[in-house]
């Protein structure tokens, strides 16, 4: 079918309130932020109208530079953490009965009710001396002594998993239950072992799917920072800590504001690199 | 024995028998059809052959050895399915050659079947090619040259031609059984279409209710059908009540007929006559007498509806042998014995 190009005025009409909803939402506070950015702070928490980059200048040292890597790393870990968990989950899941299919959901859409605060207090508790799962393998006769499991990159990593998992399950759900399932009983009659399917087949089939999961994934673990904080040691905080920090504590909010650009300049880098390396493979 | 056997094959799906006690011996190189209305069975019998579902009892050999429990990917066979199922992600040529692939062939080795396979399917040239791009027809060969890839030893087709127009369907099953008497290899069919069965098949398997009710050459089948659903689901038929009365003569709708041999100790039967078997004839001269209801020319064969004591017989006869019938003329049944097969009902 050939679509008429816009005419009138009017014929744009349709765009309007997509249009105003991105404005009032999303174009006002993000500018706002940027001229916040370049403000001038004053003493005792406000700031005043200005053109200034010192906000940028301080930010360029080696301690936020380490900060921003750990950050970007521990989000890409995460990524890749619930990517690898979730997608031969999600695959065994669409596989099974419409019934359990559901409790299922059921379950990890009420994991995703739980606030951030809820799932860090929860397993600060699981990872301590005194309450957490070491007392269960002291019992079991595994180890001789319970010991607390946090502060540890492992038990934020752990956290944050644990949080975004949901997420990746239900980005994940749909393109698999799409996904024809006599491509993969194909693979087994033409000499493919279920697990080498899944492998040749499959993921290769999903690789789109999975990018744009693992780009999610990505960006939401950045936006991370309760978790860092209450199951990490300082050196696990993220850049996300440090803005609230900035922004809340220190009542300094054109850093905070400089900051948060900087790192939304640098996840959009991120990602169009990431999806013109995707581009660049299809082509090949 | 080499070749496929079943013996007892059960599959019970909860309450529900799909399949129930299925005997079938297919001997080294021959092309079965197992041919059904949908939901008898025949799509479940082709998964268990193929390893996608156990069986709930029963055994399955192939060439002597018991493969009812050898996962479907250690069977080497090579199976078209209904969807085709080719990968998405893949080339033509890297679809063809994944059975390889995944078996460690050598890159070179493989890339001199792909051309040969390519070249069998006539597709010479489209190796590179993605799959998306291609038409239904070509699609189908490539699922035929992927499932042939390994040669295997047992070739097995999901109703492979539901997706293509009639025309490209009718000329893929005069290619499939060319093929497949090209290289001899035993080959199993799913199919609803009787016209495919008939075209392909040495024999034919005709399926209902998860059981078999007749496996036969397709002529046999065709000429001597061993129930009236055998009868009725091949081809056109007219299924005919007939019964013996007091002394012995037989009757066919009520009127008497000569020569119709009933087997010992049947009193009542169904005939099953083909419609052209039946001829016309002057009123009171056939065996039956009706009158004309309906004429329906369809250039290449003319089909005459006769209402024979309230039921309705199907004539067929060529335009050259056109009888000389108008609607709401009386005209005779000619029933001669030897075209009548008695059947039990």
């Amino acid at each position: 079918m050939r679509r008429e190009a816009p005419q009138k005025i009017g014929d744009y009409a349709p765009l309007f309130f997509p249009a105003m909803m991105l404005i009032v939402f999303f174009v006002v506070p993000f500018a706002t932020m940027i001229a916040v950015s370049f403000f001038q702070r004053q003493q005792g928490g406000f700031y005043v109208p200005a053109f200034v980059l010192s906000n940028y200048e301080r930010f360029i040292s080696w301690f936020f530079a380490n900060v921003l890597g750990f950050s970007l790393m521990l989000a890409v870990v995460v990524a890749i953490c619930c990517v690898v968990l979730a997608l031969p989950f999600t695959y065994l899941l669409t596989r099974m009965k419409r019934k359990v299919q559901i409790v299922w959901l059921v379950a990890l859409l009420s994991v995703l009710s739980l606030s951030e605060v809820i799932i860090g207090f929860a397993w600060s508790t699981l990872f301590s001396r005194t309450a957490g799962i070491t007392n269960l393998l002291v019992m079991a006769g595994i180890m001789s002594e319970a010991k607390a499991l946090l502060p540890s990159f492992g038990a934020v990593l752990t956290g944050m998993v644990y949080q975004a998992f949901p997420y990746t399950v239900l980005v994940l759900y749909p393109a698999l239950v799409r996904l024809d399932p006599t491509l993969t009983e194909a693979a087994r009659t033409l000499g493919a072992s279920p697990v080498r399917a899944f492998f040749t087949v499959v993921v290769p089939a999903l690789r789109n799917t999975i990018v744009a999961t693992l780009i999610m994934v990505f960006i939401f673990a950045l936006g991370s920072y309760l978790l860092p904080q209450l199951l990490g040691r300082p050196q696990h905080w993220t850049l996300s800590v440090l803005i609230t920090d900035q922004a809340i504590y220190q009542s300094n909010m054109p850093f905070a504001a400089a900051m948060a650009v900087f790192l939304v300049l640098v996840t959009l880098g991120l990602v169009a690199l990431t999806v013109l390396a995707g581009r660049k493979g299809e082509a090949a | 024995m080499s070749g496929l056997a079943l013996t007892n094959v059960v599959k019970e799906f909860g309450s529900f028998t799909a399949v129930n006690n299925v005997e079938l011996n297919v001997p080294q190189g021959t092309f079965v059809c197992m041919l059904g209305p949908s939901g008898c069975g025949k799509t479940t019998l082709l998964r268990m052959i193929a390893g996608l579902d156990l069986p709930t009892s029963g055994s399955i050999r192939l060439d002597g050895e018991d493969i009812t429990h050898v996962p479907t990917h250690k069977r080497n066979l090579g199976m078209v399915f209904q969807s085709l199922a080719l990968f998405p992600h893949l080339t033509v040529g890297e679809n063809i050659a994944y059975p390889l692939r995944i078996r460690g062939v050598p890159k070179e080795d493989q890339k001199k079947r792909v051309a040969e396979l390519l070249s069998m399917v006539h597709l010479s040239g489209y190796a590179d090619r993605p799959v998306a791009k291609l038409s239904g027809g070509q699609r189908q060969r490539v699922a035929i040259a992927r499932a042939l890839s390994i040669s295997p030893r047992l070739f097995l087709l999901d109703e492979p031609m539901s997706a293509l127009d009639a025309k490209l369907r009718e000329a893929m099953q005069v290619e499939l059984r060319q093929l497949q008497q090209k290289l001899g290899i035993t080959t199993v069919v799913v199919t609803h279409d009787q016209r495919e069965a008939m075209t392909m098949a040495d024999t034919v398997v005709v399926m209902k209710g998860g059981e078999i009710r007749q496996a036969a050459s397709p002529m046999e089948i065709y000429r001597k059908p061993a129930d009236s659903f055998v009868a009725d689901f091949i081809g056109q038929t007219n299924l005919l009540e007939a019964e013996l009365d007091s002394t012995g003569r037989a009757l066919v709708l009520g009127q008497p007929v000569e020569g119709i041999a009933f087997k010992p100790g049947m009193n009542k039967a169904t005939l099953s006559v083909r419609p052209e078997d039946v001829h016309l004839t002057a009123p009171g001269a056939g065996a039956l007498s009706g009158t004309v209801t309906f004429v329906r020319d369809l250039g290449g064969m003319i089909e005459t509806f006769v209402d024979v004591a309230g039921r309705q017989i199907i004539a067929v006869s060529t335009p050259r042998a056109r009888p000389d019938v108008s609607v709401g003329q009386p005209v005779g049944v000619v029933l001669s014995p030897d075209v009548c097969v008695v059947l039990a009902r």
